[in-house]
């Protein structure tokens, strides 16, 4: 049997997980105000991932920077690979909100997409 | 002089809901007026994400939850004029305003929505001895610098404040190369999101010094150092808990206040728990046909109760417009009591109620399986059982009418009920 406590950043309420695997491989969770809180637990606790938020250089727009997020979450490991690649993009306008700035980065299957219109 | 049904000072998601929603009730001759370049407010720097999942069960970056009202408000033809910088406004809802392209404006309004949001505590108003270097800001400057400018404020950080916005400025310096040394926060308990703690700090190993506060910058330009004291109950520096950090940068995050000068110029009375003004259960001021939704009412760390909040203000200012709000019949006053700090909205006339009153409030320390108990004068009228209350989350009460509507009594009581 294993025990972990961990904080479901999935909304705002922030619930404290107490999870527990046992020895034949279920998992019972405590804690989770909504159904939410287990698919995270597992995945934090197997493959982590976060979505990433950050900007892109600009070049002829009255806007210098424009911000972007990855389309789903990135493996916690890569998110520092994926911002030197993101940080040497440079875009035009015009652009709209949820057009892909970089395709399948890192190979993860993820998008990098805008987050406004430009 | 220009005439209006409807005024918005404010561009901001508070401003963006009310104006849709007074268009939504039936008033067509709306003006939204910004004083920056485009909509949006605040939310146009705030790049992260997590705006939205009450209102539209999704998770959005700043920008993303202002595009959706902006493009709504462009959809629904409601006319905006922004670089305009309201300068005052009267009892009598004239409004003079400045732009560069439309010069001196003199408008008049029917109703007026106050939606000018909140600035930051600064420098300035904390006391941090020491020298005035360079390389001091307050998180939402650095925050401005950063995503709209492209301009990083600093290599090493030390952040005094543990509010949401110092949290997400540790991740996104860390992010674009930046050292983050530490967050200092005064009180024992963090002023924000547990799930920012997590994804901003210790996602990125940073720690969270809780019971301390920084009491000294040196430098002479540009900073150097900072010293950091742990503090005893009444917040003062424990003397031989000192240890210093080499940085360049501090950023402050220690609060915000609502931006009220334009409403203490048109004589609105204030609030002094929420530094906003006082509102009705219609988010209408102490002036008839002024409502006011948002930061500048009270500090909201959801921009979605900012929205909901906004709508009714919206919503009423059009009722206001057609003569449908009524200041007769029962009314009674809210009154924080034992660990709450503050209740929006202060005073409640019963017959503009349809079904639910909406309550927002703060406690004042954090509590865990509490009740806040709600009196009618001396009588309980409900009780609601809470896990966790904190002052960083402000609890939303819905309470539906039939509860307080066949009593008499003048005063609402909201406290904080511990466990035994
Ligand atoms: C730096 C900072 C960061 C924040 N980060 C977050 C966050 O990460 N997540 C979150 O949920 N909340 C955050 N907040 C809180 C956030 O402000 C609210 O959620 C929400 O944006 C408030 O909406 P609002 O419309 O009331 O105010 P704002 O968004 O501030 O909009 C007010 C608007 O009024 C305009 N205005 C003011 N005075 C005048 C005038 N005299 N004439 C014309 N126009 C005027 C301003 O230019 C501004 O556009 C942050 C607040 C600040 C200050
Ligand atoms: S368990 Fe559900 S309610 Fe709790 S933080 Fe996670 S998503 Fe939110």
């Amino acid at each position: 049997m294993e025990k972990h406590n961990l904080i479901c950043i999935n909304c705002p309420m922030g619930c404290r997980l107490e999870i527990t695997i046992t020895e034949n491989g279920g998992w019972l969770i405590e804690g989770n105000q909504c159904k939410r809180g287990l698919s995270y637990a597992q995945k934090e606790l197997t493959a982590p991932t976060r979505t990433l938020t950050t900007t892109v250089k600009v070049k002829n727009s009255l806007l210098r920077r424009l911000p972007v997020k990855s389309s789903d979450g990135i493996p916690k490991e890569k998110i520092f690979e994926a911002m030197a690649l993101i940080n040497q993009v440079t875009v035009e306008p015009p652009i709209s909100i949820g057009d892909i700035i970089i395709e399948n980065i890192l190979d993860t299957g993820v998008n990098i997409i805008s987050s406004r219109d430009l | 002089m220009i005439n209006y049904e409807v005024v918005v000072i404010g561009g901001g998601p508070a401003g963006l809901a009310a104006a849709i929603e007074a268009k939504r009730n039936g008033v067509n001759n709306i003006l939204v007026i910004e004083r920056d370049r485009e909509l949006g407010g605040i939310l146009q720097q705030c790049i992260h994400n997590g705006f939205g999942l009450h209102v539209f069960k999704e998770e959005l970056t700043g920008p993303e939850y202002a595009h959706r009202f902006i493009k709504e408000l462009k959809d629904m033809g409601i006319e905006y004029k922004l670089d305009t910088m309201v300068l005052s406004l009267n009892k009598e809802k004239v409004i003079h305003a400045i732009s560069r392209e439309d010069g001196y404006m003199i408008i008049k309004a029917k109703a007026v929505v106050l939606a000018m949001g909140c600035r930051e505590r600064t420098a300035g108003a904390i006391n941090i001895p020491g020298t005035r270097p360079s390389g001091v800001f307050s998180a939402g400057t650095a925050q401005r610098y950063i995503n709209i400018d492209g301009y990083l404020v600093g290599k090493k950080v030390v952040i005094l404040g543990s509010g949401d916005i110092g949290l997400i400025m540790a991740r996104r310096m860390t992010l674009e190369g930046a050292k983050v040394l530490a967050v200092a926060e005064i009180m024992p308990y963090s002023g924000g999101l547990n799930r920012n703690i997590v994804q901003c700090l210790n996602d990125y190993n940073i720690p969270l010094y809780l019971s301390h506060t920084i009491t000294e910058i040196k430098g002479r330009d540009r900073v150097t150092s900072v010293v950091i004291s742990q503090v005893d109950e009444s917040m003062k520096p424990i003397p031989g808990t000192e240890f210093e950090l080499e940085c360049d940068t501090v950023l402050l995050s220690v609060g915000l206040i609502p931006e009220n000068e334009l409403s203490e110029q048109a004589g609105i009375e204030i609030d002094p728990r929420t530094k906003g003004p006082y509102v009705t259960e219609t988010m209408e001021t102490s002036i008839d046909g002024v409502f006011a939704c948002g930061n500048v009412v009270h500090v909201h760390d959801l921009v979605d109760f900012v929205t909901e909040e906004s709508r009714r203000a919206g919503k009423n200012a059009a009722k206001y417009v057609k003569d449908l709000i009524t200041n007769q019949g029962k009314s009674f006053n809210t009154k924080p009591s034992n660990g709450v700090s503050y209740i929006v909205p202060q005073k409640v006339r019963v017959d503009n109620i349809d079904n639910t009153l909406d309550i927002f409030l703060r406690v004042r320390a954090i509590y865990n399986n509490a009740k806040l108990v709600l009196k009618a004068d001396d009588e309980v009228i409900k009780e609601y059982n809470k896990k966790h209350l904190a002052p960083g989350e402000m609890e939303h009460l819905v309470l539906p009418k039939k509860l307080f509507a066949d009593k008499d009594f003048d005063t609402l009581t909201i406290e904080v009920k511990e466990a035994n």
